[in-house]
């Protein structure tokens, strides 16, 4: 029984130093000889421009459903033309980041696992450790750096579907001038503070957790692809997997990353 | 010691190979027809047996690829003092039962894995105690050829051929096509046609052929093969064997080949090593093979 958990545990910890060493190898072959620029720019057009439609969809209707919910409440208070600031507030730093992180982590998350887990079982790792390239170098390098690059653009582009989705409603239904509405969202972002005098703190917030996510998601996705085992079966184990711990840890780090921000940039 | 080049030379060649295809090989349900053409085959161009290494040092330099007093284990033990070597131009099969640690051997080879014990010697090189790099480097000599063919299915039949060349070499474009083009040639499929389609356009035999066209891409002067007939039917099986004694006496490739298939090792080897219980159990050529009293031979062998 001891002896079960002795195990189980080392088993753990060595995952988790395995998954820590790839990780960092990915990011280390960033400045490596040979660069892959062509998987480079396959796999930014995969993760970013194959998810954009996607994230335009979630970013607009969230940004509608959140006009729609607030004004609800914001009437009560006779307090509507504050649309805008809520919208920006809670897009900007909260959900442009990680709605577009768990949308990402579905689509390519689990398909990075299933990509190289059917690699994997079909021998094609080993062909390329074979022919002599570095399989880390040759997959995982640019997808990570991919993920990197994709994430916070896509980020932004979540944010503005959204705030135009909440434009749409406030205009619409609401009834205030697209004029007003986005002098809000302005009022909002300045709120928050500047570093350096130009750069708002809410495009810090927003920008730096989608950096961190992307790292996420492709580095999980990659480990479970590469340590596929067992055939087919393992090929869907390694997805189901990659999703759940991506999500999980774009949840749970969300929050650390913000207390963090907090306390470096006071607000 | 006997020169390869000599007993190259008096085995039949490639072409009269490919002329004789109503030899009894194939037919299956005649014993003394396979037998008699399996007899033929040996006594025509069997090398002599040679000679134990006298030490180590000649050891190395008369073995293209080696393996000394290796052992492996990982949760149960898998090699235990295992020794083998393959001379320049010769073809070593490794026959034994599933789960014998047969594909262990060529992982050893490519040092994919590392011995507990023991060394590995790809071209007198001592390869076991190498860093990451140095094993890319030396991965280079060695063409392998996957049961499945590992052919990368994201990549055409062209890419994948030329991904060795793009990777290793300074060819120009024009250089890696026609390479490309020759290693083709050589496994007999029509480049015209092959060059610009999928793997999952391939079926099982072609797919194995661009592998090993593939393997071959670098000219390397050792090739590994992974079962290279297993999942075929009768006439690809022997158009596959065929292929790889073509390598070994047109190339004088050193050859290493994991299988199950007793026929086609009767036919491409110049000797049979046979893994049982963690060990060679028997080592030698197929003729002294087929003529072992060693019970666990003769049941291996079967009916055969």
């Amino acid at each position: 029984m001891l002896d079960r958990l002795n195990n189980a545990v080392k088993r753990k910890v060595y995952n988790l130093q395995e998954y820590f060493v790839l990780a960092g190898k990915s990011v280390g072959f960033v400045f490596a000889r040979p660069f892959y620029r062509g998987d480079l720019v396959q796999q930014m057009d995969a993760i970013g421009v194959g998810s954009l439609g996607i994230v335009l969809l979630t970013g607009f209707f969230t940004g509608m459903v959140l006009a729609l919910q607030s004004s609800v409440q914001l009437k009560t208070f006779g307090a509507t033309m504050y649309i805008g600031r809520l919208i920006a507030a809670s897009m900007i730093r909260e959900l442009g980041p990680v709605l577009a992180g768990l949308m990402v982590a579905g689509r390519v998350g689990s398909g990075i696992a299933a990509q190289l887990g059917s690699m994997r079982v079909t021998e094609q790792i080993d062909a390329l450790n074979t022919l002599g390239t570095d399989p880390i170098k040759k997959l995982v390098t640019p997808r990570v750096l991919a993920a990197l690059i994709m994430l916070p653009t896509l980020t932004v582009i979540n944010d503005v579907a959204g705030i135009l989705g909440g434009n749409v409603i406030a205009v619409a239904y609401v009834g205030i001038p697209t004029s007003l509405y986005w002098q809000t969202v302005w009022e909002q972002i300045a709120a928050g503070g500047f570093l350096f005098r130009y750069i708002p703190h809410d495009f810090i917030h927003g920008l730096v957790k989608p950096f961190v996510f992307g790292g996420i998601i492709s580095t999980i996705g990659c480990h479970f692809g590469l340590k596929t085992s067992g055939g087919t079966e393992g090929v869907g184990v390694a997805t189901t997997r990659t999703v759940v711990t991506a999500s999980i840890l774009i949840l749970v780090v969300d929050y650390f990353i913000t207390q963090i921000l907090l306390a470096i940039l006071g607000s | 010691m006997t020169d390869p080049e000599d007993r190259r030379a008096k085995r039949p060649t490639g072409a009269e190979e490919a002329t004789a295809p109503d030899t009894p090989i194939r037919r299956t349900g005649d014993d003394s027809r396979v037998r008699n053409a399996i007899r033929r085959e040996l006594e025509e161009d069997r090398p002599a047996p040679r000679p134990a290494p006298a030490n180590t040092m000649e050891f190395k330099a008369a073995n293209n690829v080696a393996l000394e007093h290796v052992s492996l284990a990982f949760e149960t033990p898998i090699l235990d003092d295992v020794s083998f070597s393959a001379r320049h131009g010769e073809t070593v099969t490794i026959l034994g039962e599933s789960g014998t640690g047969k594909s262990t051997v060529l992982k050893l080879l490519l040092r994919l894995l590392v011995p507990d014990r023991g060394k590995v010697y790809i071209e007198g090189e001592e390869i076991t105690q190498l860093d990451f790099n140095d094993a890319l480097r030396v991965r280079q000599k060695m063409g392998m050829v996957f049961q499945g063919a590992a052919l990368f299915d994201s990549m055409t039949v062209y890419e994948n051929v030329a991904y060795p060349l793009r990777e290793h070499t300074t060819l120009s474009e024009d250089e890696i096509v026609a390479r490309v083009r020759e290693k083709l040639d050589f496994v007999d499929l029509n480049p015209d046609k092959v060059l610009d389609q999928m793997p999952s356009e391939l079926s099982g035999g072609m797919k194995k052929r661009v592998g090993i066209a593939r393997g071959m891409a670098n000219n390397p002067k050792i090739m590994l093969y992974d079962e290279p007939t297993s999942g075929l039917d009768p006439l690809t099986t022997a158009t596959i064997t065929h292929l790889i004694l073509k390598l070994q006496r047109e190339l004088g490739v050193t050859g290493v080949v994991v299988t199950h298939d007793i026929r086609s090792a009767f036919r491409m080897s110049s000797y049979i090593a046979v893994l049982y219980q963690r060990r060679i159990h028997f080592f030698g050529t197929p003729e002294e093979m087929s003529g072992s009293d060693d019970p666990y031979i003769r049941s291996f062998l079967g009916g055969f």
